[in-house]
């Protein structure tokens, strides 16, 4: 292929990502573009400056695309709505309204008959309105279903049936969300980097949906508060636990729904808070060179600690979801290795303490929860480092770092349904 | 000379009907007529003729076709419809007469 071909079919590529446009659209421009090069060219120009002339002269693609929006506006859905035609659309806002509401009142259900069991329940009964909602709006394999299912009722019977134990019980209500995430996840059916992609704009969404709905429920409050009215009692036995459970549903719709917004909005984010938590962890960590006697003792920073790190880690596995493969390397990857450089150093000297902590004060169920995460974590960041900067290097492909972390996801899941399962039994249900 | 925005989008209809009432015609060669018939004083940027051509399908003022052309390509054709030409009558009324009273203007004393 010439370097003019190269070229024209790269702007072609990159114009047909817009979804205003279509196929036969791009053919037009193309043909034009095409024409505009050849006149270049006859006179005198060299193809490479004629195609840089040329592309010029068509304007800048995001004008046009708007401009070609205004005309053709019946597509402007497109920008909204991914897969599917006309009436499954309709029908997936529908399903994630009735699946929500299904939820919310699942929730509540749960929460009036057994308020005890309730925290450690709670994404058990809500997130199967979630699979139940993938079930009726896409083709979902009988056996992942059942799979799904048999490890909810596998869950289920110790979350239900354990006594109520003050560290254990905190450890499962933890950990079962995560296992009962791993369902929903097979149910998903995506790649496993689809299923990581998923469940970080997911996560947006629902802070986003959180966000607002705590925002518009503090106003309602605060108004029915001047006509004296006590709105309180409704909102945190019926609002809350409805909305709560409702907008895990709607924002898996709007997850699939507005798909693009997402698609651009995410990697964006990660961009602006990746320097942000380096930043971050390097200050942690100069704060704990300072005054190495606090997280000796202080347990709280320990299991914030982990959190943070959690954090980190699900940064950086969805900035990896939401990289294009080919893309050369550039600055965003090299923060990316300081950033995984800061959190192992810190999760080092978390682990350090935390040993000290366990051989000082003996082992109690959270520490050793703690610790195993941090092993977990940290292993999974040592050899990220390890591949990330290969590929940095240039001598091992992308694919390589994404396929350990897709690999490295059952780790996780084993470990919650140990928490969950083992624990209590193992440490006498403290 | 740079000819103001709404000056173009105003004249862009009327030289678009024109032109495809001569002889059907593909989006470049549009493009360079315009060009040519204005001395290279009008200039539009490239796309936006699309957009314009699209509506103007839309409207049912012009049909397309595709055809291929010398050098292979699929090329999409335009054709005036008799809808077209009448719009295009129109339009060369409504522009005579501006034309007309700015004519008038300009000969007037005072100006110039």
């Amino acid at each position: 292929m010439s370097g003019l071909e190269r070229s024209v079919a790269q702007w072609r590529a990159y114009v047909s990502r817009r979804r205003m446009f279509h196929a036969v659209d791009v053919d037009e421009l193309e043909d034009h573009l095409r024409g505009r090069i050849d006149d270049l060219v006859t006179s005198g120009l060299d193809e490479d400056e004629a195609f840089l002339i040329a592309v010029r002269r068509m304007g800048a693609i995001d004008e046009l695309s708007r401009e070609f929006a205004r005309e053709h506006s019946e597509r402007l859905w497109k920008q909204l709505v991914l897969p599917a035609d006309e009436p499954v659309r309709a029908r997936a806002l529908t399903s994630a309204l009735a699946c929500g509401v299904g939820a919310g009142l699942a929730l509540k259900v749960l929460i009036e008959a057994a308020p005890d069991l309730a925290p450690r329940l709670a994404t058990g009964v809500v997130l199967p309105f979630l699979a139940l909602y993938f079930a009726v709006t896409r083709t979902v394999s009988a056996r992942a279903l059942t799979a799904a299912a048999l490890g909810l009722v596998v869950l289920a019977v110790p979350l239900a049936w354990y006594p109520e134990g003050d560290s254990t019980g905190v450890l499962m209500v933890l950990h079962a969300p995560v296992v009962v995430w791993f369902g929903i996840c097979l149910v998903y059916q995506g790649s496993r980097m689809d299923a990581v992609r998923f469940t970080g704009e997911l996560a947006v969404y629902y802070f986003m949906l959180a966000v607002g709905g705590g925002g518009l429920t503090v106003l309602t409050a605060a108004s029915f508060d001047l006509i004296g009215r006590d709105a309180e009692p409704f909102i945190t036995s019926w609002l809350l636990p409805c909305c709560a459970a409702g907008a895990v549903v709607v924002a898996a719709w709007l997850v699939e729904a507005k798909q693009s917004v997402v698609e651009n909005f995410l990697p964006v984010l990660a961009r602006v808070f990746t320097p942000l938590v380096c930043l971050m962890l390097a200050a942690v960590l100069v704060a704990f060179s300072s005054s190495p006697d606090v997280i000796a003792i202080d347990r709280d920073l320990l299991v914030l600690m982990a959190a943070i790190l959690l954090l980190v880690l699900g940064a950086y596995l969805y900035a990896l979801s939401a990289r294009e493969p080919l893309a050369p390397v550039g600055l965003f990857d090299r923060l990316q290795l300081a950033l995984l450089t800061l959190a192992i150093a810190v999760d080092v000297v978390v682990l350090v303490a935390m040993v000290v902590r366990i051989a000082e004060f003996g082992s109690s169920p959270n520490k050793v929860a703690a610790l195993g995460l941090n092993l977990i974590i940290v292993t999974n960041l040592v050899r990220s480092l390890w591949l990330s900067t290969g590929f940095v290097r240039g001598t091992r492909p992308f694919a390589d770092v994404e396929r350990w972390q897709t690999a490295y996801l059952p780790v996780y899941l084993a470990w919650a349904a140990f928490v969950c399962i083992g624990f209590p039994p193992m440490f006498d249900f403290a | 000379m740079h000819l103001d925005k709404d000056l173009v989008a105003a004249s862009a209809t009327t030289l678009v009907l024109g032109i495809l009432h001569d002889a059907d015609s593909y989006g470049y060669a549009i493009l360079k007529r315009v060009t040519e018939l204005s001395g290279g004083e009008i200039a539009w940027t490239d796309g936006m003729l699309y957009p314009l051509l699209h509506r103007l399908e839309r409207l049912g003022h012009v049909q397309s076709y595709w055809q291929t052309s010398e050098q292979g390509r699929r090329r999409k054709h335009y054709s005036l419809t008799p809808e077209g030409a009448a719009v295009l009558q129109e339009r060369r009324t409504q522009w005579q007469t501006v034309d007309r009273a700015l004519n008038r203007l300009w000969t007037a004393p005072g100006i110039a």
